[in-house]
């Protein structure tokens, strides 16, 4: 909303400058987002143009005296085509600073000789003045606009540029705005007079007005004024509407945007002679329908649509906009004005339908009180024959399906403002609070006060709102500041929230960076990535942003690979991305299921390139490491099983492995499919992703976190064993077999080796073996003993002999 | 014999000591310490010739020995402390490495600067009493926006542009979202637990917004709620003026000014002072010269919120708060543009 400092003038007394006001209604909930100087004319007055004479060297340009108020005649060149002598103009004097058309920034104005001609001065285009980007011809000025005075004077002004929010309806409008800033100020509001003769034959006779469909329009009041002439609004009116954002029109059109802005109710005027018999229905569109709106869009409607018909069609789309077969036009002589009251719900509705969210549905929507309208009509009658003439009929039609019923009150208790606010407030304090506000105030009790809100004020509706109107009266710097003194009630804590922030950290201590990405991504990049083999249809966007954004991830992998595609395109790595978010897996008629995953992608060099170290490609058994690590931070160790090819056809079907825990899988591991880092044609090979499921996580039995062992006191004895198995043994079995004696303290795999000296299809696996009891020194025997049982079940398990 | 002895033993010790002073490391004193003073060492084995003498020169030349030998320990061990010393005067020039060079690179892992903040916050509120709750991402319409005293046709909806999940119920609804704010964990929360009620809510929102430098269509909120008999609006201004103080400094002022939002009435937003330039400075980048930074919206819980979830709107009241951790972040950090966060440039994480 642009409100115009002059127009808010017009009602109450601003003695505050212009960003104290602003700062005064941001902190009482108006917002003003920007406050715009229009002004800062130095040595620029109102001058008259006296005489226009031809350029004796140019066709298209003018010399025209003109008096700047000091009955000197000044003689200036001029080249605008509607410079005429008698016309009130805005002089620039030399040293006037304003905006050079050519240079296009602001320069100081000096005399100039033009064609041979010394020009002492320029007559002002709107874009010169920066008033707005009109430069074709000059600002014309009111007739009565005083000559010599300063401009800044005469038409500078101040533009509040409020940010309403949708329930101060009030503030969308120059009045309710003034109430305002008299609320704050304790200056009084004048309300404009309304005064007007009837001098024509009754409305009655002239018109007849219905409404059919009363729940969607409670109240529809009507004018009528005959034998006016259309023509261009005065030039105060054009200005008001400029300043405040809209396109004159009209003089009648302009009238109804005025006091739009003023009063904050619509208004609507008919070409009665267009209007089919003279006849004005409100109903319900019928089925098929149509309109052509004033925008000139042709609108197919629908039953719940409200029309504004005449005998026969829609001429107008209730409370949104009017329809083109009865536009005002130049040839218009009798207007027949509407001022209406329609339901906001089925109004915002409409504008929805027909997405026209138009200045009055904006207004309507939001609802307005029904004993405005014919406030508001009544001054938009008075206003439209002083700017167009012609004879107002006698009497308004007022079909208010609603009676004169008084305004509900609200009431409000010390105890319950003191229950909310926490402090004490007086009733004088109230009282007079309120009837700042210019609200009915009535003292029920010394503890009690009950108001009946202005028509401008349809957001006063329960005790609370009056409690939010003293508090933001009286400043919220005066209510204390305390700390929450209830006790702190007790809540079941939250495992998933604890177990996401130890994943994050334990992921980022073992070297993974974190990201987070957009959790809407395409059909495309789940298609990339092979995700549809085991999951059902995403969820998908209706009204999605970008095509790239519309469906409800169900794995993070298409996002980190994206991710590691975006940085490959400026930064060397290595790259070690996590991911923790949740997936979307739909459910039938109900919310998804969503689920908590940690994700990685790794690739690139093992480090940033360095003098000391010799590098190579991070492969899995890096990212096996990793997790190996993390997971221990969580006090998890996992077995790692082969896992099938078709389980993650996202996976290398030869390099990849389930994590089981207790015999649950929490997370899988694996190089990328080759195809798919072809895909997302990616820089470095390979690529290693995994995936944590931490609600698997949870779901482990209790017991297979952390747990303390003692430490023992005896000291441990090792054995290096390298023993030779068939290729096709997992050594991750192998080491099982060792790991499970009970006097096997720890197992390292130090070495793996095939080739010369062994056998075809063998390998030769060695390891350090540490024995320890926790209750005795073990004897050189005991150990030996020990390994030589261990030696024999590996022969019998996995066919293991001891390497010569 | 005692002559030859006594004398033996003296020249021994002057051609000990002489080769000793010659001696510069710690090889070659050891080589000395066993040719010498030895098991088999020359004054040992003449010390163990002693016991062919008779007890008066035992006595005499034994004291002699043991003076010399003590004697060649001093020295042993005097020798061996100047070059130790020498050597260390040197150890600058014999083992000086170029400490400019990189060191050997390790790989560390950072938590996105949202996770950081996100922390942050929770941390200042769990503090105050507050629980971590979580909620669903995908919402209904009934917790996103009824029960928040926003019903369908409600102009308020406007404030919070939604991406409809592709989904028509039976009843041919499309009741189904992304959740555009934390807030319907309010409800969700209430409707599962009698008052007293402190909660905190961090999670991803979504909104239908076109993104610039300050709009992104995905964020994160923090939304916080207390209810119990007795509290107030002067409890409120108390806990965010404790959280703004932990954020952002003991030193920081807090300032409220009316605000709407349909589920709270009072509303209110809360800004704290400028903590760059502190009012100073008229063209500052964070507070645009206005002295405050407009930090979250909040209010007292709406009564029409409380009743819907079936709370004594008499007997109890609350107060209730949202904020963006990603503004939060830029504040502190400095960031120009919300777009960073989630575009995850290697080169903006590292920065945090």
């Amino acid at each position: 909303m642009q409100i115009p400092l002059s127009w808010l003038r017009e009602y109450v007394d601003i003695d505050l400058p212009a960003h104290e006001l602003a700062h005064r209604l941001t902190m009482a909930g108006v917002e003003v987002g920007e406050v715009t100087e229009l002004g800062g004319w130095e040595n620029c007055c109102v001058g008259q143009v006296m005489e226009v004479n031809p350029h004796p060297n140019a066709d298209s340009l003018r010399l025209c005296r003109v008096n700047p108020g000091d009955d000197s005649e000044m003689e200036v060149v001029c080249g605008a085509p509607n410079v005429a002598a008698g016309q009130k103009i805005c002089f620039a004097r030399v040293g006037a600073r304003l905006y050079n058309t050519h240079s296009e920034r602001h320069e100081t104005l000096k005399a100039a000789r033009i064609r041979g001609v010394v020009s002492e001065g320029m007559i002002c285009s709107e874009l010169e003045l920066g008033l707005g980007d009109g430069h074709e011809g000059i600002v014309v000025l009111s007739d009565d606009a005083p000559i010599g005075m300063a401009l800044d004077d005469y038409l500078g002004d101040t533009i509040l540029d409020l940010e309403v929010t949708p329930n101060r309806l009030d503030c969308f409008s120059v009045l309710g705005v003034a109430h305002e800033i008299g609320a704050l100020t304790g200056k009084p509001v004048w309300v404009p007079e309304v005064r007007y003769q009837e001098d024509g034959p009754p409305i009655t006779g002239q018109a007849t007005v219905s409404v059919a469909d009363p729940d969607l329009c409670p109240r529809y009041t009507a004018s009528l004024i005959q034998g006016l002439k259309i023509g261009p609004s005065p030039q105060w009116l054009q200005d008001r509407l400029a300043r405040a954002g809209l396109r004159p029109i009209s003089n009648v059109v302009d009238v109804t945007n005025y006091v739009m802005l003023e009063f904050n109710q619509p208004l609507h005027a008919f070409d009665l002679d267009k209007v089919r018999d003279k006849t004005i229905i409100v109903r319900r569109a019928a089925a098929g329908e149509a309109l052509e709106t004033l925008d000139g869009v042709e609108r197919e409607l629908n039953t719940e649509v409200l029309v504004i018909a005449d005998s026969r069609d829609p001429v107008g789309l209730g409370g949104v906009i009017g329809g083109a077969n009865s536009e005002i036009g130049p040839s218009t002589t009798s207007v027949l004005l509407e001022s209406a009251t329609f339901n906001s719900y089925n109004n915002r509705r409409t504008a929805d339908t027909f997405r026209l969210h138009t200045d009055a549905s904006q207004r309507f929507e939001k609802g307005l009180r029904p004993e405005l309208a014919p406030i508001a009509l009544r001054r938009a009658t008075q206003l439209i024959q002083e700017v167009a003439g012609g004879v107002i009929a006698q009497g308004i039609y007022d079909i208010y399906a609603g009676s004169d019923e008084p305004a509900p009150r609200v009431t409000l208790t010390l105890r319950r403002l003191k229950q909310i606010l926490g402090m004490d407030v007086s009733v004088d304090q109230v009282e007079a609070v309120f009837q700042s506000l210019e609200f009915d105030t009535e003292r029920l009790d010394e503890t009690t006060v009950s108001v009946a809100p202005p028509y401008w004020r349809s957001d006063i509706n329960i005790e609370e709102d009056l409690i939010e109107e003293v508090v933001r009266i009286i400043g919220y710097d005066n209510v204390p500041t305390t700390m929450l003194s209830t006790p702190i009630p007790y809540r079941q804590p939250a495992p998933m929230t604890e177990l996401k922030a130890r994943v994050r950290a334990a992921l980022a201590s073992v070297g993974l960076q974190e990201t987070i990405s957009y959790p809407l991504v395409s059909l495309e990049d789940l298609e990339r990535v092979n995700c549809f083999a085991e999951r059902s249809a995403p969820l998908r966007v209706a009204n999605p942003m970008s095509a790239g954004h519309d469906h409800l991830r169900p794995t993070l992998l298409a996002s980190l690979l994206g991710t590691l595609s975006y940085n490959e395109g400026h930064n060397e790595g290595p790259f070690r991305f996590f991911e923790q978010a949740r997936v979307f897996l739909p459910r039938p008629n109900q919310l998804p299921d969503e689920r908590e995953v940690a994700a990685g992608v790794i690739s690139g060099l093992r480090s940033e390139p360095s003098w000391l170290v010799d590098n190579g490609p991070l492969d899995f058994f890096d990212v096996k490491g990793m997790l190996t690590s993390a997971l221990a931070l969580l006090g998890l160790t996992p077995s790692w099983e082969p896992a099938p090819g078709e389980e993650n056809p996202a996976l290398h079907p030869g390099r990849a492995a389930n994590l089981v825990c207790s015999g649950h899988k929490i997370g899988v591991l694996g190089e990328l499919h080759p195809s798919i880092a072809e895909r997302f044609d990616l820089r470095y090979r390979p690529v290693t992703v995994f995936e944590i499921y931490l609600d698997d996580l949870l779901t482990l039995p209790v017991g297979s976190g952390r747990n303390f062992r003692s430490l023992t006191r005896f000291p441990s004895a090792h054995r290096d064993v390298a023993l030779v198995v068939p290729e096709d043994v997992p050594a991750g079995k192998v080491q099982d077999i060792l790991d499970r004696h009970r006097l096997v303290e720890k197992v390292e795999l130090f070495d793996v080796y095939a080739g010369e000296n062994l056998q075809p299809g063998m390998k030769s696996l060695a390891f350090h073996v540490y024995f320890q009891s926790s209750e005795r020194t073990l004897t050189a025997d005991e150990v030996n003993r020990t390994l030589d049982g261990l030696l024999r079940v590996l022969q019998r398990e996995v066919g293991a002999t001891l390497r010569d | 014999m005692t002559q030859s002895t006594v004398q033996s033993i003296e020249e021994l010790t002057q051609t000990a000591l002489r080769e000793l002073a010659l001696l510069d490391n710690s090889d070659a004193l050891e080589q000395w310490r066993v040719r010498y003073l030895g098991r088999r060492g020359d004054l040992t084995s003449i010390l163990r010739g002693l016991s062919q003498l008779d007890i008066e020169q035992r006595r005499e030349v034994g004291a002699l020995g043991n003076r010399a030998k003590s004697t060649l320990e001093e020295e042993l061990e005097k020798r061996g402390q100047e070059i130790s010393q020498a050597r260390l005067a040197q150890v600058a020039d014999l083992e000086r490495i170029d400490v400019t060079l990189p060191g050997r690179p390790v790989a560390t892992g950072r938590l996105h600067p949202t996770t950081q903040v996100v922390r942050e916050i929770t941390d200042a509120f769990v503090a105050m009493g507050f629980s971590i709750v979580e909620g669903p991402e995908v919402e209904w319409d009934h917790y996103n926006f009824e029960m928040l005293n926003i019903p369908q046709g409600h102009p308020a909806r406007d404030m919070w542009n939604t991406l409809w999940v592709d989904y028509v119920n039976e009843e041919g609804q499309r009741p189904m979202l992304l959740r555009t704010h934390t807030s319907p964990m309010q409800a969700r929360v209430m409707e599962s637990a009698q008052p007293p009620v402190r909660v905190i809510v961090p999670g991803k929102c979504y909104r239908y917004e076109a993104t610039d430098a300050t709009h992104e269509w995905h964020f994160y909120q923090v939304e916080g709620l207390a209810v119990d008999e007795g509290i107030t609006f002067a409890d409120l201004k108390g806990t965010l003026f404790e959280f703004a103080r932990r954020l952002f400094g003991s030193e920081r002022k807090v300032r409220f000014r009316c605000d709407y939002f349909p589920f709270v009435e009072p509303g209110v937003d809360m800004s704290i002072d400028c903590f760059s330039c502190q009012g100073s400075d008229s063209s500052c980048r964070i507070c645009r010269g206005s002295g405050w930074i407009e930090i979250m919206g909040a209010g007292m819980v709406h009564p029409q919120v409380l009743a819907g979830v079936g709370y004594d709107t008499e007997k109890y009241t609350g107060f209730a708060f949202g904020l963006g951790p990603e503004r939060i972040a830029m504040l502190k950090y400095g960031i120009d543009d919300i777009r960073h966060f989630y575009s995850n440039d290697l080169r903006f994480l590292r920065q945090f």
